[in-house]
C-alpha cells in the first residue's frame, strides 16, 4: 500500500487514532531503546576527548539533542494547538495538550545540561545572556501552557486558550536561534547548520544525531501513551471506546 | 572523565530521572484511568474536577 493511497484524515478521528496509536508504541519503545543503547556506547566509548574541553564536552550528546526537541516539540504543539482551534479538530488539540509535558521535560534538560556545561566551560553555571533567557522563556511558555490548560474544566475552552498562548509564544523560537547571531552572547554558535558542513568530527556528530533520533522516538512513542490516556479521559462517554478499551 | 565527572554523569543522571520519572507518571496515569473505568461511582466523576 503507498502512502497516497492512505487515507490520513481517516485518523483525524479519535476512534480510529486510539488502535492505530496503540500498534505503534511497542515498536517505537524497542526503537527508543536501541537508539538511546547506540548513541550512549558512540558518546562514550567511541567519540574521542575533546582537545579544548576534555571529557566535559560529552553533555553535548544530550544537551543539544534535548535543546533541539525542546523547540520542535513547542512549534509542533503550536502548530497542533493551531490546527485544533481553526478546524475544530478535537485530536489535534489534545495532541497538543500531550506534546506540552514532553516539550516541558526537553526544555527542562535542556537548561540543566547547559548549566552543568557552562561551569566547567565558562567557570558559571548560568549568565543572563539572549540564548539562555530566551530558553528559559520557552520554559515558561510550556509551563503557562499547562497551567492554563488544567485551570480550564470546559476541555475545548482550554484548547482555545491554549491555543492562542501557543500561536503567541512561537516568536521566541527564531529568537532561541538566531539569539547566538543577533547578541553578543557566552553560548557557542551553531555547530551544525543545514547548508554549510557540520565542524564537529564525524563520530562525535553520529553520537548526536543517534540520541537526537533516541529523543524523536522517546518523544513519539511518550506522546502517544499520553493522547490515549487523554482520548480515554475526554471520551469516556462515547461506544466506540468501551469497545476498544476492552 | 578527567576531573568533570560529577559536571557530565549529573547531566546524564538528571536527563535519565527526568525521563524515566515521565514514563512512570504516564504509567501510573494509565492505571489510575483503568480503576477509574471499571469503577462506576468514580467512573462519572470529572478527572480534572477530581485533580483540584
Amino acid at each position: 500500500m503507498s502512502v497516497r493511497s492512505i487515507n490520513w484524515y481517516k485518523y483525524a478521528a479519535p476512534a480510529n487514532f486510539y488502535p492505530l496509536a496503540g500498534k505503534m508504541i511497542p515498536s517505537l519503545t524497542g526503537i527508543t531503546a536501541v537508539l538511546f543503547i547506540m548513541g550512549l556506547y558512540l558518546s562514550f566509548f567511541v567519540a574521542p576527548t575533546d582537545f579544548q574541553q576534555g571529557e566535559a564536552y560529552r553533555i553535548i550528546f544530550i544537551h543539544v539533542p534535548a535543546a533541539w526537541m525542546g523547540m520542535f516539540l513547542y512549534v509542533l504543539m503550536a502548530v497542533y494547538a493551531g490546527l485544533g482551534w481553526a478546524f475544530n479538530a478535537r485530536l489535534a488539540s489534545m495532541m497538543a495538550t500531550a506534546i506540552s509535558t514532553t516539550g516541558a521535560v526537553f526544555t527542562f534538560i535542556s537548561l540543566v545540561t547547559g548549566a552543568l556545561w557552562g561551569r566547567p566551560a565558562w567557570g558559571v553555571y548560568w549568565v543572563w545572556d539572549a540564548r539562555m533567557t530566551s530558553t528559559l522563556i520557552l520554559m515558561f511558555l510550556y509551563v503557562g501552557f499547562i497551567s492554563l490548560q488544567s485551570s480550564i474544566d470546559d476541555p475545548r475552552r482550554a484548547d482555545r486558550a491554549g491555543a492562542v498562548l501557543a500561536l503567541v509564544g512561537l516568536i521566541n523560537i527564531p529568537i532561541i536561534y538566531f539569539s547566538v547571531q543577533w547578541w553578543n552572547s557566552l553560548h557557542q554558535g551553531a555547530t551544525i547548520r543545514i547548508a554549510n558542513k557540520p565542524t564537529m568530527a564525524p563520530t562525535m556528530l553520529a553520537a548526536m544525531l543517534i540520541l537526537l533520533a533516541a529523543c524523536w522516538m522517546y518523544s513519539i512513542a511518550v506522546v502517544l501513551v499520553r493522547v490515549r490516556c487523554i482520548i480515554r479521559e475526554r471520551e469516556r462517554e462515547a461506544p466506540w471506546l468501551a469497545e476498544a478499551v476492552a | 572523565m578527567g576531573g568533570y565527572g560529577a559536571y557530565v554523569w549529573g547531566s546524564y543522571g538528571v536527563t535519565f530521572v527526568l525521563l524515566g520519572g515521565e514514563v512512570l507518571m504516564l504509567l501510573k496515569r494509565k492505571r489510575d484511568l483503568a480503576k477509574r473505568e471499571t469503577s462506576p461511582r468514580l467512573a462519572t466523576r470529572n478527572p480534572k474536577l477530581e485533580a483540584s
